[in-house]
């Protein structure tokens, strides 16, 4: 009998320095597996933001760029307008680019640029500690809102998914989680529907994946996947947010 | 080619393609946005690509993300706009990536004027980003120079692997001169298979290629930090480059000075040999790396008295010739900035008047 599960081959040896029940490790393992079937590691270009996932290269086994916080979408766009041959996804994180980003991820949206983004939201900053981040949940506790995301003060979280999908240049954005097993598999599918667009020339695409911290949520593993399940969810809904093939931009499906 | 008449802004953009600078990306910001308007109808023409970015911030980064597949890639800016492409010029020269930059130099501090100055002597030859890290930085004090230029800073940027910047002046942009363009650059694209990503089938190669600039480990970090300065000491060793001018006489002053300034003593100079007052200039033509001994040497000779620095800043390059010149001799300064060039019979003035109290200083 052959085996039946196995490392991607784009994933490397590496023991992880992710923290326990961080969702980071599922969510490389899901583009790992899409590279290894679309046979693309030849050509892709992966780019570690700043963040947790800064030494993602080193759990890849292809080409790699680090970018600085927030700078992933521009330096794409520098790879995908020199070298359109090249597969290239960003892999940022809710503070690299919904906070110090979303200058360059709107625009790099907006001109179409044909690249994945994978972006991961936990709703908080993880590598710093904890801090309140653009997509902190209301009345959410963290190191920089210890009394709780003031929405008064601060305003309310950004759905990332949904601003984008406003712009009115093709593209393909869905919003996924992998807490649970039920949802990773429809997350792969996103995944891969999303290079696959890139492959396609098609348009720019981008995964917002619903994450949890463990860590500096303060909770156990378990707790975690509750919370995200029952807090993040309700606001951050499922689903393909906009598809190339819709019309007027906006919410067409789910 | 015969000669043509071309604003220095286009013709800069004409030899980054004559350079095989086939990718370029910018913002607009006067007074270098001729290159942008120049180069988005050029670049379609020779299948280069031109691109408008949203921000200098986000330019800074496709440069580096395209440098970093091993293009051959150029952004021009203004002050401002260089202050913004800081952060990633910073980040391009730890990751040891070929790229050149143009700063056509307004007055500054901050939004400051849209007049020729040389306020960013400092952020070109000091930092300007974070960290331990140089430029090598041209000075053009013509358009043709400006041109010349421009197709050395490609092979070079290659040869370190490191950002190339070429600081000129908002009138080097402006001014229309006369210019005769070199042939196309014959060189051969350099082999990156080492370092860039250029995708692993590209080099027909299993092992993947990382470009970044984080290392945690502080020995680790000590040891890049070495590296890069043992490619900085190198260019010190085979890369300065000046022009020296009525070196040979018995000045009495020596004047440094570069860019639209250079010229402006040169005439200055000129017009002082006529009424028999000798004046020297050094005029570097990189200002990192800065020729140290040529100063040195040129300032040590007995008829001179004194040595002026003269910029169209407040005294930045006057601090490298204090430190050049070593207690030698006095040195001073003269400059103007906010977009006003000191006239000829300015610099004739003031060079006299340096004379004469340094030689009343010494009775």
């Amino acid at each position: 009998m052959g085996k039946i599960f196995r490392k991607p081959e784009a994933l490397s040896e590496q023991q992880t320095h992710y923290c326990p029940g961080c969702t980071h490790g599922v969510i490389h393992r899901l583009v790992a597996e899409v590279i290894d079937e679309l046979g693309i590691s030849g050509r892709t270009v992966g780019i570690a933001p700043v963040g947790c996932a800064v030494l993602a290269y080193n759990y890849f086994v292809f080409d790699f760029q680090e970018a600085a916080h927030g700078r992933a979408p521009a330096m794409a766009t520098g790879i995908k307008r020199v070298r359109p041959d090249l597969m290239v996804f960003t892999y940022q994180g809710d503070g690299d680019l919904a906070s110090i980003g979303m200058g360059e991820i709107i625009h790099a949206a907006n001109r179409g640029e044909k690249f994945t983004t994978i972006f991961v939201n936990n709703a908080v900053y993880g590598m710093t500690g904890g801090q309140m981040a653009p997509t902190t949940m209301p009345n959410q506790r963290t190191t920089t809102s210890p009394f709780g995301r003031n929405v008064a003060e601060v305003g309310m979280p950004i759905k990332v998914a949904e601003l984008l999908a406003a712009l009115q240049t093709p593209a393909y954005i869905s919003r996924q989680t992998v807490i649970r097993p039920k949802y990773i598999v429809k997350a792969k599918k996103a995944i891969r529907k999303a290079f696959e667009y890139q492959l396609e020339g098609k348009c720019f695409s981008i995964v917002e994946v619903v994450s949890t911290c463990p860590t500096n949520w303060g909770m156990t593993p378990l707790e975690s996947v509750n919370w995200a399940e029952t807090t993040l969810l309700p606001y951050y809904p499922l689903g393909d947010i906009k598809t190339p093939e819709s019309v007027n931009g906006g919410t067409d499906a789910k | 080619m015969s000669k043509v008449l071309m604003k220095g802004n286009e013709a800069i953009g004409e030899a980054a393609i004559r350079a095989g600078c086939l990718n370029y990306f910018a913002y607009p910001i006067t007074p270098q946005s001729e290159v942008a308007e120049y180069l988005s109808h050029r670049m379609p023409e020779v299948n280069g690509v031109f691109l408008q970015g949203e921000s200098e911030v986000a330019v800074g980064y496709m440069i580096f993300g395209a440098a970093a597949c091993g293009a051959r890639v150029m952004t021009t800016s203004s002050s401002p706009g260089i202050s913004l492409m800081s952060e990633a010029i910073s980040y391009i020269a730890s990751a040891q990536c070929p790229a050149v930059f143009v700063n056509i130099m307004r007055g500054g501090p901050g939004l400051g004027g849209i007049l020729p100055s040389q306020g960013d002597y400092f952020q070109a030859t000091k930092g300007g980003g974070h960290g331990d890290y140089r430029l090598l930085v041209f000075a053009p004090a013509s358009v043709q120079e400006a041109v010349e230029m421009v197709m050395m800073a490609f092979p070079l940027a290659e040869k370190y692997r490191n950002p190339v910047m070429i600081l000129g002046d908002g009138l080097i942009g402006q001014m229309m001169e006369p210019v005769t363009f070199p042939d196309h650059l014959k060189t051969e694209p350099v082999n990156t298979d080492s370092w860039a990503t250029s995708g692993m089938d590209t080099r027909h190669s299993k092992t993947r290629n990382l470009v970044k600039s984080l290392y945690l480990d502080p020995v680790q970090l000590n040891a890049h930090n070495l590296k890069l300065k043992a490619k900085y000491d190198r260019m010190k060793k085979e890369d300065i480059r000046f022009e020296s001018y009525n070196i040979e006489s018995d000045y009495r002053v020596l004047i440094v000075s570069y860019g639209t300034m250079s010229r402006v003593c040169r005439t200055a100079i000129d017009n002082l040999k006529a009424e028999g007052f000798e004046v020297a200039m050094i005029r570097p033509q990189t200002l990192f790396p800065f020729p140290e001994l040529a100063v040195r040497q040129a300032a040590s000779k007995e008829s001179c008295q004194i040595v002026v620095s003269i910029e169209m800043n407040m005294g930045q390059m006057l601090e490298d010739v204090e430190r050049c010149v070593q207690g030698r001799k006095p040195v001073e300064w003269y400059g103007k900035c906010g977009g006003e060039v000191p006239t000829p019979e300015e610099i004739m003035e003031v060079v006299q008047s340096f004379a004469t109290s340094t030689r009343k200083e010494q009775n």
